[in-house]
C-alpha cells in the first residue's frame, strides 16, 4: 500500500484505531513528556536543587546532630544501627511523598486554574489523561532524580550497608507514584486553594508522627494501628528494610499497599478526569 | 485536488504539498441542537440550533458575554455541555474528544502560548501533541513563522513578543496540523489593520482550499468580509442567522442617515424626528434614521428646519441588524 497522507489524516489514522477510553485518552502521553523535557531548560534550577537539599539537610541535622545524643537504635530485624542510618530511608520516604503530593495538588491545581499550559494542549488532540499521566511522570523522573542523589549521599555516609539498597530507588519512585495518583484524584475535587492547603498542612504530622523519627512501639497499641494504616508509615517501613537488606513478607506487604494506592488513586483520577480538566 | 499524487511512497509519509480539505458535497461539519451550557443557574448557551456546512465560513456575531467563546469550546469538546445534541465532524466532542480534535485547529481568544519554549518550539511542540514527527513539523514551522512574518523572532522568548505577534504565533500554531475546520475565537482582536487584512486574506485562502472556518467576533466588518453565513446571538439565543447581505436586507433598510445635534441636544429633537423614516434609534451620541433614501430624508429633515451638526449617508450594515435584534450596540 503506497499512500500520502494529510497531517490530519495522519492523526484521525492513529485515533482511529481502538483504544481504552477514547474520550479522555489519545496515547499521546509521550508529547507530554517531551514537552517537560524541553522545558527543564529555562526553569527555575534554584527549585529544583532545593528539593534535594532538603532531605539531605534533614538527615544531617537530625542524624548526626541528635544522633550523637541518642547513639545506636534497633534497626529491621533487630540489628544495631546509628541513629542516622535509621532515619536515612524514612528521610526519602518522606521526600518522595512531598515531592509527589506538592505536583500533584498544589502545581496541577494552578496550572489548571491560572496557567495556559493545560488549556493548550488539550485544545489538541490530546485527551486529559494524556496530559494528567504525563505530568504524573514528570514528577516521578523528578523523583528519581532525588532518590539517586540521596542514595548517593547515603552511601557516601556509609549508611547504605546492603546491595538491596539500591532498590531504594524504584521504591523511592513507587511511593511517590502512589502519593501523586492519590493527590491527582484529591485535586479533582478541589474548587479552592485553602481546600488543598489542608492536604499540605496534613502532611507535617504525618511525616513527624509516622515513626521516621522513632521506633512505632513507643506509641499504645491503639495510636501503632492508626499510624500503621497511614501510606507514609508503609514508605518509611519499606525503605528502612531495603536499606539493610531486611527483606521479609511485610516488606512485600508495604510495596503491595503503594501499587493498590497507586492504582486507587489512577482509578479516581481516571473517573474525575473530566471534572479535573474539562471546565 | 489532494488525491493521487504521483509521487507516492512506499510507507505513510505526511505530505508537504499546499493543503487542500477534501470537499464532499453537502457534509455537515456541525450539527448543534437545542445545545445548552448552564454555569451553575446562570444560562451561558441556551439551547442553540444551527449546521455549518463543509467549506463554508460560518460567523457567529455577538457582544460581550454572549456565548461565543462558550459555544466554541463545546465545539472543541474542551467544555462539556449541560444538555442538547452536538456532532462535529459527525462525532460528538464530548465522547472522542482527542478524534475530534484531530481535524480542528483552534484559536482561543486568550493567547496560550507556552511562555517555557521559543517561538518555534511552539510551534513544533503543538504539532507534537497532534503526534505529528518532527520530519514534517520542522520545515512546516518554518512555513508557519513566514506566514505569521515571525521568522527572525524565531528563537525569541514568547514573552518578548509584542501583542499583535503573540496573536500572529497563536494563529499560526492553530494552522501546524492543517485542519479541515478552524474555529477562530475573535482571530484579530490586538492586530494592526495591515495584519488584519493579511489574516483576512490568508483565512480567504484557507477557505478557498476547502477549509471550513468558524469565526466569532464583534467586528462586523470582519463578519461581513470572511462569513457566507452568521447566527447573530445574544444572551445565548440566537436572535437571527442568514448572509450578510440576507440580514441586513430583513432587518434594517437600504440606507441610514446619521445625525448629530450635540450630546445635549439628541434627545430633545428626537419628538420631531418622528415619522421621517422607517425607524429611528437613538444613541448617545447620534441619532440613526433608517431609510431607503438616505439623501431624501435629510431633505425632509432640513424641511422640517431641524440642522444637525454633522450628517452622515451610508449603507445599513450588520451593525444596524445588531441593533434593530438587541436594541444595543455592538462595539462600546
Ligand atoms: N467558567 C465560567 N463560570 C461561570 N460563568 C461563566 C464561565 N465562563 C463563562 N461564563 C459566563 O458565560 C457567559 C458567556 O461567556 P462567553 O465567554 O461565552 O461570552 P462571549 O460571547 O465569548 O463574550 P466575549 O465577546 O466577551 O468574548 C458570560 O456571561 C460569562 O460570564
Ligand atoms: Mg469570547
Amino acid at each position: 500500500m503506497s499512500r500520502e497522507l494529510s497531517p490530519t489524516q495522519l492523526a484521525v489514522e492513529r485515533l482511529a484505531r481502538p483504544r481504552p477510553a477514547p474520550g479522555i485518552w489519545s496515547g499521546n502521553m509521550v508529547a507530554v513528556l517531551e514537552r517537560g523535557w524541553q522545558a527543564i531548560k529555562t526553569q527555575n534550577w534554584g527549585i529544583i536543587i532545593s528539593g534535594f537539599f532538603e532531605p539531605v539537610l534533614y538527615l544531617l541535622a537530625m542524624g548526626w546532630g541528635l544522633g550523637a545524643l541518642v547513639g545506636e537504635v534497633e534497626g529491621p530485624g533487630g540489628a544495631k544501627v546509628s541513629y542516622a542510618a535509621y532515619i536515612a530511608p524514612a528521610m526519602l520516604a518522606t521526600s518522595a511523598m512531598n515531592g509527589a503530593i506538592y505536583d500533584s495538588t498544589m502545581n496541577v491545581f494552578f496550572k489548571l486554574n491560572f496557567g495556559k499550559l493545560y488549556q493548550a494542549m488539550l485544545q489538541t488532540s490530546l485527551g486529559p489523561l494524556d496530559v494528567a499521566l504525563g505530568e504524573i511522570m514528570l514528577a516521578l523522573f523528578r523523583g528519581l532524580l532525588y532518590a539517586v542523589a540521596f542514595l548517593a549521599v547515603m552511601a557516601a555516609l556509609g549508611l547504605a550497608t546492603s546491595w538491596w539498597a539500591l532498590l531504594m530507588v524504584p521504591a523511592a519512585v513507587l511511593i511517590a507514584f502512589g502519593f501523586a495518583a492519590v493527590g491527582m484524584g484529591v485535586t479533582s475535587f478541589a474548587q479552592r486553594f485553602q481546600q488543598l492547603d489542608l492536604i499540605m498542612f496534613a502532611m507535617l504530622p504525618m511525616f513527624l508522627f509516622s515513626a521516621t523519627l522513632y521506633p512505632i512501639s513507643v506509641y499504645p497499641s491503639a495510636v501503632q494501628l492508626f499510624i500503621q494504616a497511614l501510606p507514609l508509615w508503609h514508605g518509611v517501613e519499606l525503605m528502612r528494610h531495603l536499606a539493610v537488606g531486611h527483606l521479609t513478607w511485610a516488606t512485600l506487604g508495604h510495596a503491595t499497599y503503594f501499587t493498590a494506592m497507586t492504582a486507587l488513586g489512577l482509578w479516581v483520577t481516571t473517573v474525575r478526569m473530566r471534572k479535573l480538566f474539562l471546565r | 485536488m489532494g488525491g493521487g499524487q504521483a509521487n507516492a511512497t512506499r510507507q505513510e509519509s505526511v505530505s508537504c504539498a499546499p493543503y487542500a480539505a477534501v470537499v464532499t458535497s453537502e457534509e455537515l461539519v456541525i450539527r448543534a441542537r437545542g445545545l445548552t451550557k448552564a454555569y451553575g443557574d446562570f444560562v451561558a448557551v441556551d439551547g442553540i440550533d444551527f449546521d455549518v456546512r463543509r467549506g463554508e465560513s460560518f460567523g457567529l456575531l455577538g457582544p460581550n458575554g454572549a456565548g461565543k467563546s462558550t459555544t466554541m469550546r463545546m465545539i472543541g469538546g474542551t467544555l462539556g455541555r449541560t444538555a442538547g445534541e452536538l456532532s462535529v465532524v459527525g462525532l460528538d466532542p464530548e465522547t472522542q474528544g482527542p478524534q475530534v480534535r484531530a481535524h480542528l485547529g483552534v484559536v482561543p481568544q486568550q493567547d496560550n502560548l507556552d511562555d517555557d519554549l521559543k517561538v518555534r518550539e511552539n510551534l513544533i511542540m503543538y504539532g507534537r501533541y497532534f503526534g505529528l514527527p518532527r520530519s514534517y513539523l520542522v520545515p512546516k514551522s518554518a512555513e508557519l513563522l513566514e506566514f505569521a512574518q515571525l521568522t527572525d523572532k524565531a528563537s525569541a522568548r514568547v514573552d518578548d513578543l509584542s501583542g499583535g505577534m503573540k496573536r500572529r504565533l497563536t494563529i499560526a500554531r492553530g494552522l501546524v496540523n492543517e485542519p479541515e475546520v478552524l474555529l477562530l475565537d475573535e482571530p484579530t482582536t490586538g492586530l494592526d489593520p495591515q495584519a488584519r487584512h493579511t489574516l483576512w486574506d490568508r483565512l480567504f485562502r484557507l477557505k478557498e482550499a476547502g477549509v471550513t472556518l468558524i469565526v466569532t467576533t464583534h467586528f462586523m466588518d470582519e463578519a461581513e468580509q470572511l462569513c457566507d453565513r452568521l447566527i447573530v446571538i445574544d444572551k445565548g439565543t440566537i436572535m437571527a442567522e442568514g448572509s450578510p447581505a440576507q440580514l441586513i436586507r430583513q432587518y434594517s433598510t437600504r440606507e441610514v442617515l446619521e445625525l448629530r445635534f450635540g450630546s445635549q441636544r439628541n434627545a430633545q429633537v428626537v419628538a420631531q424626528l418622528e415619522g421621517l423614516a422607517e425607524r429611528i434609534e437613538v444613541l448617545p451620541d447620534r441619532i440613526l434614521l433608517y431609510s431607503a433614501d438616505g439623501e431624501a430624508t435629510l431633505e425632509r429633515v432640513s424641511g422640517a428646519g431641524l440642522h444637525p451638526v454633522t450628517s452622515l449617508v451610508r449603507r445599513s450594515s450588520l451593525e444596524d441588524v445588531f441593533l434593530r435584534l438587541t436594541g444595543r450596540t455592538l462595539v462600546d
